[in-house]
């Protein structure tokens, strides 16, 4: 059970930490919302909750809540650049469909 | 998927953060730092408040190298372990070195190869790449305290006259002081930047570098905001030192003293770093007084002058051989940019002065002017967008579009949009057969190309040859978040693609988007009755080429009367274009078009049923 990031990734999190000035690291989850059945959630995390499971790489400490990881389970966290836009991408091996804006995904 | 950003806790995301840029001025003699903090950019100091960093490493055996002041004084007890002025080392075999300076206190080792000599020092061999980077390393430290985190890229100077070599072992000390370089710039250059000459739209520039101990003068010739080195010229041995050593003489000699200065080094030493300090005080007050050896000399800078002669000329005939492998004279020179600290000197700007006619540049302090620059330029390539600059908000200024027929202007994405914004429109061909299409790039409010700004011209080709109007060109506009225009054009059924990138706030200040919007207001009327003519005569135009051919291809079709009322018709129709009767154009296309929707009738019924003939009904029917 692992999630990794990419070092472009891992640079703009550190990089946003050290502005923000406080955190322990990123929270990454799903909810279930948006068109396709489940959506990313990716947040700064401030404290760990009960069963919360930490995987660090990179030096970036990547915080997952249990009911999210069996659906993110070996995704790599990637920061990438598309035209005008920047920002980080999932690749999660788990996914089955995605809907069409790329909002949500199920599994 | 779609991209995200990390929120806070429940939140909305956040900003992305500035990034940190620096520029560095890697000298012979010293180095310095630059960046943007705050508003301004500015030298970034050392703890003890200094922004001159001496170019100097001491090396020791297991530990770090000393760099700067700290190293200076370490020059005579361990002259073998204390690298100075490494800059006249990079790129160059031990062979050029040794023909170039007659005594280098260094021992020299084969190095990693015939370009890269290594020196030996207490701590193993080092080569001039990896002296060089311990003294970026020194000023990334400093800057990363200041700036608090980690340089995402710099921009380095060199001298223009770098070659190759020097330029790639500048790079690779860079990477070796794990900095990204944005860019290697030339000194001359990040000194007119410094002075927001690159504003400017044209123009020729003199930059005037006389540093501690070398001399260089180079011309840019500016064109569009960019520079050009055209020229450069310069001594390696002439330097605000040799200013001392002739003030030093005048002290020896005025004092009538006793002592043998050649033979008591201490004396020495003390005698010039008198003469530093009464040249360091010419530059503040016309007389100085010197005290020496129990007698008080009087010097002011008349005198200094006269004592510098020869090395004035030296520099002066420097600009000449400049001005001449140029080609200009010196009434085409429009600014002079004073650098170094020696430039300080009355003397020298007053020289310089004479000799160009003009004064000088000298707000800027002449020691820390290139790293200025060259912090400025990081600045914009890191993609920060300066806080102060009306050009770089973040909407639109003026509007962008692209020239069509008839010299109209498409204007694509309307002034005051918000960037970064991506917007496309298709187009079509004008002519039958038409297998490229030249893109025209225009900024400004106007209707007619003549009026906006010309940006950029691109052609498109490849095009496969279509009746007019049927091929589709999709034109994108895509204004990133630096303000960077980027546009391509794509025939839609082959994918022939071409595209530009330009900065389309280059060279405009507030006051030239002020004057093209209040033209555009004033001229609004005018220009959308113009620009109606111009789609009429457009309109007609494309009718007659199109009557034209068809009656070419089946004249057959026409009887003798008609063939003469539509050719009556033409002519009117032409007539009432060259003479811009814009009611005339559409009363007679009106009439053009009724004629000739007879004749296209016919033949549609001739081809259709050529088309057909042959073909039974079981046949189409499957078909």
């Amino acid at each position: 059970m692992a999630i990794s990031v990419s070092a472009s990734a891992a640079k703009h999190v550190s990089e946003q930490l050290v502005a923000r000035g406080h955190g322990l690291g990123i929270r990454v989850g799903v909810t279930t919302t948006g068109c396709s059945g489940m959506a990313y959630v990716l947040e700064f995390a401030d404290k760990l909750e009960v069963g919360d499971q930490v995987f660090e790489d990179q030096g970036i400490k990547i915080i997952v809540d249990p009911k999210s990881l069996v659906y993110i389970d070996g995704t790599e966290m990637d920061f990438v650049k598309q035209g005008i836009n920047e920002g980080f991408e999932f690749k999660n091996p788990n996914v089955k469909g995605e809907c069409g804006c790329g909002e949500s995904f199920s599994v | 998927m779609a991209l995200l950003q990390i929120s806070e806790p429940g939140g909305k995301p956040i900003q992305p953060v500035r990034k940190r840029a620096v520029g560095i001025d890697l000298g012979t003699t010293n180095s310095l730092v630059a960046a943007r903090c705050g508003g301004s950019v500015e030298c970034l100091p050392d703890d003890q408040g200094e922004c001159l960093l001496s170019s100097i490493v001491y090396y020791r055996k297991g530990k770090e190298p000393l760099v700067g002041s700290a190293a200076k004084s370490e020059m005579i007890a361990n002259p073998g372990d204390t690298i100075a002025s490494v800059k006249r080392l990079l790129g160059k075999s031990l062979s050029e070195i040794k023909a170039e300076r007659q005594f280098i206190p260094y021992d020299f080792n084969e190095g990693r190869d015939d370009q890269t000599p290594a020196i030996r020092t207490a701590d193993g061999d080092k080569d001039p790449v990896i002296i060089s980077s311990d003294i970026l390393k020194c000023l990334v430290r400093r800057a990363e305290d200041c700036m608090q985190g980690a340089l995402d890229g710099a921009v380095i100077t060199v001298p223009a006259y770098f070659d190759d070599a020097q330029r790639q072992q500048t790079r690779d000390a860079a990477r070796l002081a794990g900095l990204k370089v944005l860019r290697l710039l030339n000194e001359p250059t990040a000194a007119a930047v410094a002075y927001g000459l690159d504003s400017q739209d044209q123009g020729n520039v003199i930059v005037f570098d006389l540093g501690g101990g070398t001399f260089d003068v180079s011309l840019l010739s500016l064109q569009k905001g960019i520079f050009e080195v055209l020229a450069t010229g310069g001594d390696t041995n002439l330097g605000g030192d040799d200013f001392d050593y002739l003030l030093a003489d005048w002290i020896r000699n005025s004092a009538s003293s006793e002592i043998d200065y050649d033979a008591d080094a201490s004396a020495h030493t003390s005698l010039l770093h008198q003469a530093n300090q009464a040249k360091h005080r010419l530059s503040e007050s016309p007389v100085v007084e010197v005290e020496h050896q129990g007698q008080s000399l009087q010097i002011d800078n008349i005198r200094f002058a006269q004592l510098c002669e020869s090395l004035l000329d030296r520099t002066l005939l420097i600009c000449t051989r400049v001005l001449r492998d140029a080609g200009k004279k010196i009434e085409d020179i429009d600014n002079i940019v004073l650098v170094g600290g020696a430039t300080r000197m009355p003397i020298i700007r007053s020289a310089v002065a004479e000799f160009f006619g003009k004064e000088s540049m000298t707000e800027i302090d002449p020691d820390k002017v290139v790293a200025l620059g060259a912090g400025i330029q990081a600045d914009i390539l890191i993609g920060n967008k300066p806080a102060d600059s009306f050009l770089l908000l973040d909407v639109n200024p003026l509007s962008l579009g692209i020239e069509t027929m008839g010299e109209l202007v498409e204007k694509i994405i309307p002034r005051n949009t918000t960037i970064p914004v991506i917007k496309a429109q298709e187009f079509t061909t004008f002519k039958d057969g038409q297998t490229a299409m030249s893109i025209h790039v225009v900024q400004g409010e106007r209707e007619l190309v003549s009026d906006c700004r010309s940006l950029a011209r691109f052609e498109l080709k490849g095009i496969p040859p279509m009746v007019a109007g049927a091929a589709k060109i999709r034109v994108e506009f895509q204004v990133d978040a630096d303000g960077l225009l980027s546009v391509s054009a794509r025939e839609l059924s082959k994918g022939m693609s071409a595209e530009i990138v330009v900065k389309p706030s280059f060279g405009l200040n507030a006051d030239t988007i002020e004057q093209m919007l209040s033209s555009s207001q004033m001229n609004a009327k005018n220009d959308m009755k113009i620009r109606a003519l111009k789609e009429a005569q457009l309109e007609a135009r494309q009718l007659i080429d199109a009557t034209i051919n068809a009656i070419d291809a089946d004249s057959s079709l026409l009887n003798e009367p008609e063939k003469k009322s539509i050719a009556a018709i033409i002519e009117k129709l032409n007539l009432a274009i060259t003479q811009d009767e814009q009611i005339k154009i559409h009363a007679l296309t009106e009439q053009l078009n009724r004629i000739s929707g007879d004749f296209a009738a016919r033949r549609m019924d001739l081809h259709v049923s050529e088309a057909l003939r042959g073909e039974s009904i079981e046949k189409l029917e499957k078909s």
